[in-house]
């Protein structure tokens, strides 16, 4: 295990009045310790510890930035929009899913350690970045497309508030992963469906305008599918979006069981 | 541009050769979804495991309330005891579906602890061949001992009888 240390100043963050002290944002030095995995060099994943200086406003975003940019620019994570929208950068930070860009340092108790690794029960490629694969063949396969009969309408489908409301928690998912990869089902052998293809299929069998609820409803009547939820809460802790989860996928099964009976 | 292009490190092109990659294989491991089941196999198993909960609730605590509460309580627990319960058919339909919905319960649990914990197929496979095994033995066994239970066998030596048996036996001869 290695220790490298960046200091920085970043001062336009510090304060707007270069002499006076007002407005000044604390800084503190924090060691990231994160899970590092090169296929080219690596037979096993490994820990490798970065202290970089941060003030309370920096996430765990900005601190890994700050790894890369300036200490290893071989440390490869995956991020896109950096503002918790685009689902890029979830991984297993203090050994709980989030995204990196949504950490706050000052909330992960930056007097000790923070430990950074790839989301779990998905095949890491390098570092912190995982294959997506399987995770988005289940979200396929529930169809997460509108699926209608008869002849389009030549206005748009009008809906309801309450119908719309009915599955509108579920449309805030971003397919971050964050949920599928904390459920200890989907650690197995990666089979189940996750809750996140399942919150997908619910945003459509929920929806007043779709036709295609039978169909994923029988797609998650599967042996990997509902009925494998063990209830733990892992997803509905884990959703960055706060999306309820587990109710989600009670949802399903009720619907399940209220047509098959 | 194209010129500038840095290439793999290593890796040797020829004049104007587009950079390759490392001869490696690829780190991405083919992930293989298993066939999808067409049965309602699960969502019963699911179903079951609430209904009998709740019906075991019923029967177990009611088990426990006539056994060691009711009447004399613990002190009343003996042979004669279970042997008188067990003479009356309400007990005996009791107890066979006390033990039946346990045993199924309690089999489906692991077997969905297996299923859940188990990563290899052949593990689960001689998991579960273990499981259904101890699962038979116990309910063909429990079965037939609620169904088949004699206090007083017939030809049974005196002194290996409870004393009610002695009573009803010692009266024949004189009578």
């Amino acid at each position: 295990m290695s220790t490298t240390t960046a200091v920085l100043d970043d001062a336009a963050r510090t304060s707007t009045d270069s002499k006076g002290k007002a407005g000044e944002i604390a800084g503190f030095d924090v060691t990231i310790r994160v899970r590092r995995y090169d296929p080219e060099k690596d037979t096993e994943p490994h820990w490798e510890d970065y202290t970089v200086s941060a003030y309370s406003t920096d996430r765990l975003l900005d601190a890994l930035h700050k790894i890369k940019w300036e200490i290893d620019g071989s440390l490869t994570f995956r991020r896109s929009c950096a503002h918790g929208v685009c689902g890029s950068d979830a991984m297993r930070i203090n050994g709980r899913n989030r995204l990196a860009c949504k950490a706050l340092l000052r909330d992960l108790e930056p007097s000790k350690p923070i430990t950074v690794e790839a989301i779990k029960g998905l095949p890491v490629e390098k570092d912190l970045v995982v294959d997506m694969e399987p995770f988005f063949q289940s979200y396929r396969e529930i169809m997460p497309f509108l699926i209608t009969s008869g002849h389009e309408p030549t206005k748009e489908r009008i809906q309801s508030q309450h119908d719309r409301e009915r599955f509108d928690d579920t449309t805030k998912c971003i397919l971050c992963a964050a949920c599928t990869s904390s459920c200890p089902v989907f650690w197995t052998d990666g089979q189940y469906f996750g809750p996140a293809a399942i919150v997908n299929a619910h945003r459509f069998i929920f929806d007043s305008r779709d036709e295609g609820s039978d169909i994923r409803l029988e797609v998650l009547n599967d042996r990997e599918g509902v009925w494998r939820c063990r209830t733990t809460f892992n997803c509905s802790e884990a959703c960055p979006r706060g999306i309820e989860v587990t109710k989600a996928i009670a949802e399903v099964k009720q619907a399940l069981l209220t047509r098959k009976l | 541009m194209t010129a500038t292009l840095p290439g793999p490190v290593g890796a040797t092109s020829g004049a104007g050769a587009v950079p390759t990659s490392p001869a490696l294989d690829s780190p991405r491991s083919p992930y293989v979804r298993n066939k999808p089941t067409r049965s309602n196999y699960e969502m019963y198993a699911w179903l079951f495991m609430r209904l009998s909960g709740v019906l075991l609730v019923v029967l177990v605590l009611g088990h426990l309330l006539v056994n060691l509460v009711m009447g004399d309580g613990i002190n009343q627990i003996d042979f004669a005891f279970v042997a008188g319960k067990w003479a009356s058919p309400f007990w005996q339909v009791w107890d066979l579906a006390m033990l039946w919905l346990a045993m199924l319960h309690g089999t489906n649990g692991v077997r969905t602890i297996i299923n859940d914990y188990a990563e290899r197929t052949a593990t689960r496979l001689w998991l579960k061949l273990g499981l259904y095994t101890a699962f038979t033995v116990t309910v063909v066994l429990g079965t037939l001992v609620i169904f088949t239970f004699d206090p007083c066998p017939v030809g049974a030596s005196a002194d290996l009888l409870p004393e009610f048996c002695g009573t009803t036996s010692a009266a024949t001869p004189l009578g």
